[in-house]
């Protein structure tokens, strides 16, 4: 049996009949990252020592006939932006190269209180700014379904761990499509949850207004698992929401019949049909399981990308301040003064994307502008927001592509910075207004080398149950790889 | 083009940093892009719509505060753990006031 590529199910199952130990399952799976991770460089830092701790604590309660918790020996992967208590914590960048959690985010501990196994930190985009892993202050990381292309991002990492059985599920943070976006690249599932499902306390804050988050698996219900445990009111980050968790596994099996499925027009302007295609026949898909699918209007998409990185950059050369030689590891020498050694650690620190990002922040933000920018994206984030409220009181979810791009090569979208913006267009209006949202495989492109597609489907507020029941039965039927 | 060199080297230094002969002349075009394609938004009237700070949804309940009452918080030792210069308690940096 290859352990690496159970589903969290037959985990659990495995387990309790003692068909092998958690020790076992973990050893497998780091064993698989020593052989695989060379090409794929997945990961950041490895956690070999405090896996297996958690491992060998699951395979006393399975001796001692305890009961186990719900993720009992899942070996997951963890995104670099989370904090890990003494384990390095670098949002891939060389500014936090030598910086070392003294605490650990609460989605981490959930994770570990409900028996998972974190393997180590995986790689991203530096702060979890991009959309392809190429921004990464060490390396890019390879997508597994093609070497030669990337794995998407920011969490690309996470998302080409959970491909490559690397881990067998993953956390990641979406900002504006960073989970979504590498799961659909990668051919995994992503899901953000509402702003405020899942604390965020711990995760190193790039635009505080839109950060989530949240799970990777290879399987909804997997997700669905993940979700459950690390969801939920946290009082150490006063933006998490007071709002109960439902038992997720149990919603997944609820009837989707006679639910009304959203097709908003906007998103389907101008796609190519190798993403096109396969949406269309995922949609056909529901519409034979019972559900209606009707054509929606969401007219304010097409000014998503400009409101979302003025505010997106606004937050973060905000957020970003605190990173000036102080006290978080790195500090540039031989300045004179301490103007100056702020300006050279972060010049040497911070890549490109992260300071453009700085720069179109503070711009945005400066005397002269901050109403023309700033306030007018705030006003268009409300407007954004009244679209999909308006939408959801028609119907119960929108189906739309997640990315208008299968996976590129590396190296083909660096010099362009907007064109790279752009492609983030699907993504970022869910990140503005705050609805969950889920991407799935929808089988893979028509042309060799076939690569996923991700279908994204989206809910109102706290509606996390409506969407992965949605996902399940398209998973169940065979969406996953319609052709 | 609406962005200048001057204005990119301004608010290098309004964000402090310190930018390259190279990163300017790269930077000048990328970010005047951008920022071209964000004056998008001035094709909509907003002047009936009230900015929005935060995610509204309907369910939202009052902010929740904590009882502000003193806690164990991160020991001092733990607190500078991470300083590149910790010393005598404190997190050590350069010399702060200019000289004339």
């Amino acid at each position: 049996m290859d352990l690496t590529t159970l589903s969290i199910d037959a985990i659990h199952a495995g387990l309790l009949a003692r068909q092998f130990s958690a020790e076992e399952l973990v050893r497998a799976t780091l064993e698989r990252i020593e052989r695989e991770n060379k090409a794929i460089r997945a990961y950041l830092t490895l956690s070999p020592e405090r896996a297996l701790a958690q491992a060998l604590e699951i395979d006393r309660k399975v001796r001692a006939q305890e009961p186990l918790p719900p993720l009992a020996g899942v070996p997951v992967a963890v995104k670099d932006v989370l904090s890990t208590k003494g384990v390095r914590t670098t949002c891939a960048s060389r500014i936090l190269e030598r910086y070392i959690p003294p605490y650990d985010a609460t989605a981490v501990e959930r994770l570990e209180a409900a028996g998972a196994s974190i393997l180590g930190k995986t790689n991203c985009d530096e702060f979890a700014m991009g959309s392809s892993t190429e921004n990464s202050g060490f390396f890019p990381t390879h997508n597994p379904r093609d070497l030669t292309r990337v794995p998407g991002g920011s969490s690309g990492g996470s998302a080409a761990a959970v491909a490559a059985n690397l881990a067998a599920a993953a956390l990641g943070s979406d900002t504006g499509g960073s989970i979504r976006q590498p799961a659909a690249l990668t051919g995994v599932v992503g899901m953000m949850g509402t702003y405020g499902r899942v604390s965020r306390y711990g995760l190193v804050a790039f635009a505080s207004s839109l950060d989530h988050v949240g799970p990777f698996g290879r399987t909804v219900s997997d997700v669905a698992r993940v979700l459950g445990v690390i969801a939920g009111r946290d009082a150490r980050d006063s933006t998490s929401a007071d709002v109960p968790v439902p038992d997720y596994l149990v919603a997944l099996e609820a009837d989707v019949r006679g639910l009304k499925v959203g097709v908003p027009d906007e998103y389907f302007n101008g796609l190519s049909p190798e993403i096109g295609d396969n949406i269309q026949k995922g949609l056909d898909l529901m519409a034979r399981l019972g559900m209606k699918v009707e054509p929606i209007r969401m007219l304010h998409t097409d000014y998503a990308i400009a409101c979302y990185y003025i505010i997106c950059t606004a937050e973060a050369s905000s957020n970003l301040a605190r990173y000036d030689g102080v006290r978080y590891g790195f500090r540039e020498s031989g300045a004179d003064d301490l103007r100056e050694m702020y300006k050279k650690t972060r010049d040497h620190g911070f890549g490109a994307e992260v300071k453009r990002r700085i720069m179109l922040g503070t711009y945005v933000l400066s005397s002269g502008y901050y109403d023309a920018y700033y306030r007018k994206a705030q006003k268009v984030r409300a407007l954004i927001t009244r679209d999909f409220l308006e939408a959801f009181d028609k119907v119960d979810i929108l189906v739309t592509p997640t990315s208008p791009v299968p996976a590129f090569k590396l190296g083909e979208r660096m010099d362009d910075p907007l064109q790279m913006y752009l492609a983030d267009i699907y993504t970022v209006t869910a990140s503005l207004a705050g609805v969950p949202g889920i991407s799935v495989p929808c089988g893979v492109t028509r042309s060799s080398p076939h690569l996923p597609v991700g279908m994204q489907i989206l809910a109102k507020h706290f509606d996390e149950a409506r969407l992965l029941r949605v996902a399940h039965a398209f998973e169940k039927a065979g969406g996953f790889q319609v052709s | 083009m609406a962005l200048s060199e001057k204005d990119v080297r301004y608010v290098a230094a309004l964000a402090h940093l310190e930018l390259t002969e190279e990163e300017v002349k790269k930077f000048l075009p990328q970010l005047d892009a951008v920022l071209e394609h964000m004056q998008k938004l001035n094709q909509l009237d907003t002047s009936q719509v009230e900015p929005m700070a935060q995610v509204i949804y309907p369910a939202a309940g009052t902010p929740t505060l904590r009882p502000d009452e003193p806690r164990q918080t991160l020991s001092q030792q733990e607190s500078l753990a991470n300083a590149p210069e910790p010393g005598a308690g404190c997190f050590k940096v350069p010399r702060v006031i200019e000289r004339e």
